[in-house]
């Protein structure tokens, strides 16, 4: 049997897409809006992109796995995790990097510049992105190799899935949702350990110490792989994932795609009949109709039919095409990463082109070098420590008994080192003011302390024994680093009752 | 409507129908998934259990309690005790420190500022304001004048004991009624007004008679508010030398007060409120600014 002959036997609906369905009398062209699911069995394949995308594969996955282990010594009072995303203390730690919350822009500017980067890519080589680095793409593709390890490849699953349910059917099914499902568990259990420290975490899991979350998240992440990963695969890219759609407006005529080079293939028949043509003088493509480059397709598609939003742009039909051009004795790369202009140069008669520097990656490659070079800037040149002010609402000010004005104000300092700080505050602004902080002595030497790695609250108030200019005078709290000497300021308002006349 | 006796295929889509029609249109058949009936059956399954273990059913007095006895109001309960004992280690602490040395210890002073704030905003505000800024009649709590004293000790004894309130300890004192009670004539009353105001340097009539002021208020106010004005904390008699007016300090506010007499009154918190919590809103109305040291 050939493999079209057991796909049709394995899968009628796929065989009969296009033609009636049950009853015989719908006419040819109302085909249903709906077609059922097509079963993919993508067949194995080796060569130069296959090998890419293993590597690809394995440093990903192994980052992924293993990352929340890796350790980062920050003292005596910091977590030594690498990366850590640690909510209950609210910092996020990323090697010689801590955040704190209100540095979210951070984040901000990450994902513009994950943005720009995958336009970029998109701009010079297609999507890559979805062929090698998606994580669906990914983990899609580990998947595969677990079911073609127990299942065997195309030919074995689809004889095995045309055939009755034997024993040694239910057997290796079995295996494969078990060893998919392990894979699964382990992906939901890396995810929670970048939320807290990983070793404690796993002895705490293993021991069913650890937090109902992280085993409820687990559970939710192990779901969502078997399923996305084991049974809904190239169906993400096709009808959930946005990419594809928004893609085609990013990329133009000079950008790389998987291309089958239709001025070289066609008119395809097979080998004997091609070298006929070809002793006869008479014009013979180098396709051979072989459908290997369908049959490799994780998405199912015929690259043969140009651009489409069902490819992923992976690669591997260049693989399949390559080694059967070698078997026939023909040029490899009649499938290969192309672009429409040379397609058309080369139709033409005229040379190739390479053009990667256009308008658009120029553009892209500055947008991510701008954005940054100002979030390099912002995390060099950020205070080791912050202070922020918020003025009383209620009252707003007091008159006190001798007549001065006195403004009340919440201080908060953020000490970012690993030390505790000593701050000295002065105020600038109001003429003739007195400035008392809560808790210290009154006359007391202005100075306040801050643990490591902390925020602290402190009230200030600032009593002003001369009529302030207006309503509202600006003042600027400015703090000093009693051992260091760098400094920061927070500016408010100082408000008094309007200057009789 | 057709009867459904044959079956009958729709073309476009190869769904066999219900056989029932309308005008023309047939209603595919196109049964609920059988996994969904499923989840709908187990839910109608699951209620079942509800009503076994959880309260159910209204009765005509009463109402059935399941079988786990669970309560609403004991949810909450055992939430609130559960709050305590998240809280004791500190509020042992507000506890068992003296007033003045919750003051001087940083990690203190912030937990029972918040629960200051917090007692504060649920029993002092109507009054007092939400940040303490007071109102007519009402002391701002945020300026450095004291009726009763603005050490910790002293504010701590007004929470606890209140002001002319039903406490046996409460704070008392008050000004009599000078008109209403015909113990001064009208221009009597009128002379102590501009003499008051003279002593916090407030501008007066120019026929202003402040000999005659100054002699009424020696007879009548020194008793209270002292020789010089300067009040007295012992009974809680304003100073009028200052620039802080609990009613205002117009004249027609001040007469007010001679014709009528003051006295407000502050409950004794001492009967509502833990000894943690008053403390706590004693470090909190002490830290709010006007506090003394």
């Amino acid at each position: 049997m050939d493999a079209d002959l057991l796909e049709r036997h394995a899968n009628p609906d796929a065989a009969s897409r296009g033609a009636s369905v049950a009853p015989s009398n719908i006419p040819e062209d109302e085909t249903p809006l709906y077609a059922a699911r097509r079963k993919i069995y993508p067949q194995s394949v080796k060569g130069t992109f296959r090998r890419i995308k293993w590597a690809v594969l394995l440093v990903t996955l192994a980052i992924y796995y293993f990352l929340p282990f890796i350790r980062w010594n920050r003292g005596p009072n910091a977590p030594d995790q690498a990366v850590l995303i640690d909510f209950s203390g609210r910092r996020f730690y990323f090697f010689f990097i801590e955040i704190w919350p209100q540095e979210v822009y951070f984040f901000t500017g990450l994902l513009i510049i994950a943005a720009m980067t995958l336009f970029l890519m998109n701009a010079v080589a297609g999507r890559v992105w979805c062929g090698y680095l998606c994580p669906q793409t990914v983990w899609t593709d580990l998947f595969l190799a677990i079911e073609r390890l127990v299942e065997g490849d195309r030919r074995a699953q689809m004889a095995a899935d045309a055939g009755p349910w034997t024993a040694q059917r239910v057997l290796r099914k079995g295996l494969k949702h078990l060893l998919w499902l392990m894979v699964a568990w382990w992906t939901g259990g890396a995810w929670v350990l970048y939320f807290a420290d990983a070793p404690t975490l796993v002895k705490d899991l293993a021991t069913g110490h650890a937090p109902f979350l992280a085993y409820a998240w687990i559970g939710i992440l192990t779901a969502t792989t078997y399923a996305l990963a084991g049974h809904m695969r190239e169906q993400v890219c096709t009808y959930m994932c946005p990419w594809p759609r928004i893609q085609a407006a990013l990329t133009d005529e000079y950008a790389l795609n998987v291309t089958y080079r239709y001025d070289r293939g066609e008119p395809r028949s097979s080998v004997k009949k091609s070298e006929q043509l070809r002793l006869a003088g008479l014009p013979a493509g180098d396709c051979v109709d072989c459908r290997q480059c369908v049959n490799v397709c994780p998405t199912g598609i015929d690259i043969r039919n140009g651009a489409q939003l069902e490819c992923i742009q992976c690669g591997l039909c260049i693989d399949a095409c390559d080694s059967v051009m070698d078997k026939i004795g023909r040029p490899p790369r009649l499938i290969g990463y192309d672009s429409d202009v040379n397609l058309k140069r080369r139709i033409a008669g005229e040379p190739p082109v390479q053009k990667i520097i256009r308008t658009r990656t120029v553009m892209y490659a500055l947008i991510i070098a701008a954005v940054g070079g100002i979030m390099l800037y912002a995390l060099l040149t950020r205070h080791a420590f912050d202070v922020s002010v918020i003025h009383d609402r209620n009252p707003v000010f007091v008159r006190l008994a001798d007549g001065a004005i006195r403004n009340g104000y919440t201080m908060r300092i953020l000490n970012k080192q690993l030390e505790t700080r000593r701050f000295a505050l002065t105020v600038d602004g109001v003429p003739g003011n007195v400035v008392e902080i809560v808790g210290l002595p009154l006359g007391a030497a202005r100075i306040v302390e801050v643990g490591p790695d902390q925020s602290r609250e402190f009230r200030v108030l600032v009593n002003s024994y001369e009529y302030a200019p207006a309503a509202s005078s600006p003042i600027v709290f400015h703090l000093t680093d009693v051992e260091s000497g760098t400094w920061a300021q927070a500016r408010d308002h100082f408000r008094a009752p309007e200057r009789p006349k | 409507m057709a009867e459904h006796t044959t079956r009958v295929v729709d073309k476009v889509t190869g769904t066999e129908t219900t056989g029932h029609e309308w005008d023309g249109i047939r209603e595919l058949n196109t049964p609920l998934p059988r996994w969904w009936l499923w989840t709908f059956y187990m839910t109608i399954i699951w209620s079942i259990g509800y009503w076994i273990v959880y309260p159910t059913w209204p009765l005509v007095s009463s109402y059935t309690s399941g079988l786990l006895g669970w309560q609403s109001r004991q949810a909450i309960i055992d939430d609130l005790a559960a709050l305590k004992t998240q809280r004791a280690s500190m509020v042992d602490r507000i506890a068992e420190t003296p007033l003045q040395e919750i003051l001087s210890d940083q990690t203190l002073i912030d937990f029972a500022r918040a629960q200051g704030r917090t007692a504060f905003a649920d029993n002092c505000a109507p009054c007092h304001g939400a940040g303490g800024g007071g109102a007519k009649g009402y002391p701002n709590l945020n300026d450095d004048d004291w009726l009763w004293g603005g050490k910790l000790d002293d504010i701590a004894f007004t929470i606890r004991h209140g002001v002319r309130s039903n406490d046996a300890d409460t704070r008392m004192g008050s000004m009599p009624a000078f008109g209403r009670d015909k113990i001064l004539s009208r221009p009597d009353i009128l002379a102590v007004t501009d003499y008051v105001r003279s002593l916090s340097s407030l501008a007066v009539p120019a026929n202003a008679n402040l000999a005659v002021g100054k002699k009424v208020f020696a007879d009548n106010c020194a008793a209270c508010h002292g020789d010089a004005g300067k009040g007295n904390r012992e009974i809680g008699a304003p100073d009028l030398t200052d620039q802080i007016w609990l009613y205002g300090s117009d004249r027609n506010t001040i007469i007010e007060g001679l014709m009528n007499g003051r006295g407000a009154v502050m409950p004794a918190w001492g009967q509502r409120l833990d000894d943690t919590t008053i403390k706590s809103l004693t470090v909190y109305v002490h830290t709010l600014g006007g506090g003394q040291k």
